[in-house]
């Protein structure tokens, strides 16, 4: 097989770059998901809050994230803070913030949604037996709703590692732009390289959400 | 009177501007089984529920022992630890399985050795035929395993009274029979009991005293007898009316 694009990826530390690349929008999506979980549990118990302040305030964060394509909250997290402020955010700094702002609506909206499906009986009759509030919470609600939101969790971590890759727009050397780099390199000696970088993108992006799918699938079948 | 398990007097309940309960007065003495019947959305669940304090009462005062069934949370989680509930819907908790139902209140409440809890669940499932689904969850049982779960588990907290609400309603009718004979059973055991219904047989086997709710007060107030064969009053005749059925259709020829 002469010419074939394949043996680009064993050129030099071609495929090396593209795994560090990968682990650029990878190493982002881990530490937002680690951040957002926890701040989105939070947020999700106060958008159950009776209180119309709250509520609204919540509303209003919630929709915002939800209609500005994640690419325009980058865009403003690293140009246009750096201009309004003087702020020298590093294209590093502005993606965990958005997407950690984005983690944390998105997990919150979960949180929400779970806590307000315990039906109400199930809070009578905890009580009915004697428990105070918090104790319904930890031994009743907290258990369902971790129930459901586990594989919820685990399907936002995987959207969130496919839409990291935006991160190469404000500058950031990831995976993708390594493949385009590598494959600009090698455009007149093997014609065919794209073929087979975008391939093995696309395979390394399989290998790093598909577990987590499959686990996703496995705790819902276990915990219906 | 001697004996008074739960006092209810000058019992008032609204939701919004609609008074539901207009001045209840009700006592139960200890042993005492009484059937609370009435037309459905006159205010006998809101009535249970004000006793052992679900729904805030408006005015009035409600005596478990004595002691006074106020909203104050920490008081009152002390107080239900007296009064078992049962309910309508099926409210088991789905994530645990049928023992951990029964001992979780016990043991995270009452503090009780989950051991000592588990011999009393163990005596109990056996008397009622469900030892063998103590693994199980509640999505594996039928209603009626639910229902006698349910009512064990409020069993296992030693309570003094035992409220039961339309604890049949929801269920297929060939389950009827097994839990009504559960109840029937703690009734002869001596537990005081406020029972809603609609099983009319049931109503008039179990209970000491009858008592009839309409438009948020109490219409009449006595013993199955006198109430299922001579109904003092028209509203109670209309009612018991709904439950007869007369043979409309004679013989085709
Ligand atoms: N949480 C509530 N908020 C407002 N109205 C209620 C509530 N609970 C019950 N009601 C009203 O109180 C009345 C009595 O209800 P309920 O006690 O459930 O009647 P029953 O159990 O006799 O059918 C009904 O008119 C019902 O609509
Ligand atoms: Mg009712």
């Amino acid at each position: 097989m002469q010419d074939s694009g394949i043996s680009v990826l064993f050129m030099g530390s071609n495929f090396l770059r593209l795994l560090e690349g990968l682990w650029v929008t990878l190493r982002i999506s881990l530490i937002a998901v680690i951040l957002s979980i926890p701040l989105g549990i939070l947020f999700g118990m106060f958008m159950t809050l009776k209180n119309p302040i709250s509520k609204a305030v919540s509303r209003v964060y919630l929709e915002f994230i939800r209609i500005m394509p994640q690419l325009v909250l980058l865009f403003i997290a690293y140009f246009g803070v750096t201009r309004a402020f003087g702020w020298n955010l590093s294209a590093d700094a502005s993606a965990i913030i958005v997407f950690v702002l984005w983690g944390t609506a998105e997990m919150g909206d979960l949180v929400r949604g779970a806590l307000i499906s315990i039906p109400k009986h199930q809070y009578d009759s905890a009580s009915a037996l004697g428990m105070t509030k918090i104790q319904t919470f930890i031994y009743v609600v907290v258990p369902q709703t971790m129930r459901r939101l586990i594989p919820l969790t685990i399907n936002l971590t995987t959207r969130m590692i496919k839409t990291t890759s935006l991160v190469v727009l404000i500058g950031m050397t990831e995976v993708l732009k390594v493949g385009k780099q590598i494959i600009d390199a090698n455009r007149f000696e093997y014609p065919t390289a794209a073929l087979w970088i975008y391939g093995v993108i696309f395979l390394l992006y399989f290998l790093a959400c598909w577990p987590i799918s499959i686990l996703a699938k496995k705790l819902e079948k276990r915990w219906r | 009177m001697e004996n008074i398990q739960l006092q209810v007097s000058g019992l008032i309940k609204r939701f919004g501007t609609e008074t539901v309960l207009n001045g209840i007065d009700l006592s139960v003495r200890k042993g005492e089984v009484v059937v609370v019947l009435g037309p459905s959305g006159c205010g006998k669940s809101t009535l249970l529920r004000c006793m052992n304090g679900l729904e805030p009462k408006s005015a009035g005062t409600i005596l478990l022992d004595g002691e006074e069934v106020t909203s104050d949370s920490k008081k009152i989680a002390q107080l239900r630890q007296k009064i078992g509930m049962v309910f309508q819907s099926y409210d088991l908790f789905p994530h645990k399985n049928i023992m951990d139902n029964i001992t979780l209140a016990p043991v995270k409440v009452q503090k009780r050795s989950k051991k000592e809890v588990e011999q009393d669940a163990e005596r109990l499932l056996k008397r009622v035929g469900l030892w063998e689904k103590r693994k199980a969850y509640p999505r594996e049982l039928s209603g009626g395993q639910k229902q006698r779960v349910a009512i064990i588990r409020a069993l296992c907290m030693n309570p003094e009274v035992m409220l039961f609400d339309e604890v049949t309603a929801a269920l297929d009718p060939e389950m009827v029979r097994e839990v009504l004979d559960v109840i029937l059973e703690l009734a002869e055991s001596g537990m005081t009991m406020v029972i809603v219904t609609h099983e009319m047989q049931f109503a008039r086997a179990i209970a000491d005293r009858i008592i009839f709710l309409d438009n948020g007060k109490i219409v009449e107030n006595s013993p199955p007898e006198l109430f299922f064969t001579n109904p003092q009053t028209q509203r109670a005749k209309d009612f018991l009316q709904t439950f007869a059925y007369e043979k409309r259709r004679t013989a085709i020829n």
